[in-house]
């Protein structure tokens, strides 16, 4: 019987055992061996609701960064850019699949993404605006990641088992990305003047959008309390903190603190920018439903 | 080309240590304001596939080279020392354990 055409690479990779390769390999599956069942007990609406938060947190965000790929300043920053947007991507189809699963209504993480329209996204209002500059992107992506981290590094005890390994997964990733930005704020506030100017207008503009982040929204508050979720008031001294310390490194002043916001966006108010987005978002998905690669 | 006025930043060069390497290798190089940032880049350009466990970098400037015009000085003379590889001795049949 002739051998099927490729079967010359079947021998390379049928094996379990891949740790002959010096390179590209030994990819692991972070849910690997967690079960997923739905804790006994857990108000499933509401766990639902809560991992479409932080899931929309993170496909919103990435999607802006995917934008700056061919308009980073610099190739090698693009493509860190879209190293941190892939790593947002990758924690939104987690936390995206898992409110499905949780809901079990027939729905997927395509059918959340590609299917929900402005109303029913739950991101913060932070991850939204298009960036005026690379300044601003890295004011906010600064924001985004230490908000981010303070709150996966919490959620990594969930009781959960599936969020809390999301969430240990997300904590590595979010170091970097918060690292990131700090180096590039440091590196733009002690720049030149010029440098120096637009990195302070950034920080002193993304600040008036941070107060958000740390509104208790009905659904988090139940979370938290019943051990799967954070209480997003107790980020704020960490997030404090951080913030003040890559301030005085950049020798940048210290905005005044916002307000604690009313967290319109968990409620699915959002600004006029969210359409825009979920119009490139979802275009190929509305045009061709159901369609595959 | 760079345009008139624009600063480019300097070359690195970068070795990565594979997991499953013992020496690292080089691998590329890329653009850095500074050794700091040439680290991160190269963690963003070369180990996005999960590749490495450790990552050098130098500055491209720092690199001493070999002339290409000084190759037949530098490197013909040992072509024909054929004694230097150990398969040009035969070994005699009452020398065991080889």
């Amino acid at each position: 019987m002739p051998e099927e055409p490729g079967s010359a690479y079947d021998a390379l990779t049928d094996h379990e055992d891949d740790a002959r390769w010096a390179y590209g390999t030994g990819f692991t599956d972070p849910l690997a061996g967690v079960s997923s069942a739905v804790p006994g007990g857990a108000d499933r609406e509401a766990l639902t609701t809560y991992c479409l938060m932080l899931g929309d947190d993170a496909l919103i965000m990435s999607h802006r960064l995917q934008e700056w790929v061919t308009r980073a300043p610099e190739i090698e920053d693009e493509l860190a850019l879209a190293n941190i947007a892939l790593d947002l991507l990758g924690q939104a189809r987690l936390l995206l699949g898992r409110a499905a699963e949780v809901e079990d209504a027939g729905r997927d993480e395509d059918s959340l993404a590609y299917g929900r329209e402005a109303g029913e996204f739950r991101n913060v209002c932070l991850a939204e605006p298009a960036d005026a500059d690379f300044a601003h992107l890295m004011a906010r992506l600064l924001a985004f990641a230490t908000w981010r981290l303070a709150l996966l590094d919490r959620l990594s005890a969930s009781a959960d088992p599936v969020l809390a390994a999301i969430a240990a997964k997300g904590v590595k990733e979010v170091t970097y990305h918060r690292d990131y930005a700090a180096r590039w704020v440091v590196r733009l506030g002690d720049g030149t003047d010029l440098s120096h100017q637009r990195m302070q207008a950034a920080m002193t503009a993304v600040a008036t959008q941070t107060g958000e982040l740390f509104a208790v929204h009905p659904v988090e508050q139940a979370m938290a309390a019943a051990g799967f979720g954070v209480d997003p008031a107790q980020l704020r001294p960490e997030f404090a903190t951080v913030w003040s310390q890559v301030l005085d490194a950049a020798t940048l002043e210290a905005p005044a603190d916002p307000a604690v916001g009313v967290g319109e966006g968990r409620d699915g108010r959002h600004t006029a920018a969210l359409s825009g987005i979920l119009d490139e978002l979802q275009s190929v998905a509305r045009s061709t439903p159901g369609g595959v690669w | 080309m760079s345009e008139p006025g624009r600063h480019e930043w300097p070359l690195f060069e970068v070795f990565v240590r594979a997991k499953r390497g013992l020496n690292h290798v080089h691998v590329g190089s890329l653009r850095a304001a500074d050794h700091d940032m040439a680290l991160h880049h190269a963690r963003d350009l070369y180990t996005r596939r999960n590749e490495g466990v450790s990552i050098w970098v130098v500055r491209s400037d720092d690199v001493v080279a070999s002339a290409p015009a000084e190759k037949e000085s530098f490197f013909e003379p040992s072509g024909d020392k054929i004694y230097r590889h150990p398969t040009h001795y035969t070994i005699p049949g009452s020398v065991p354990h080889i």
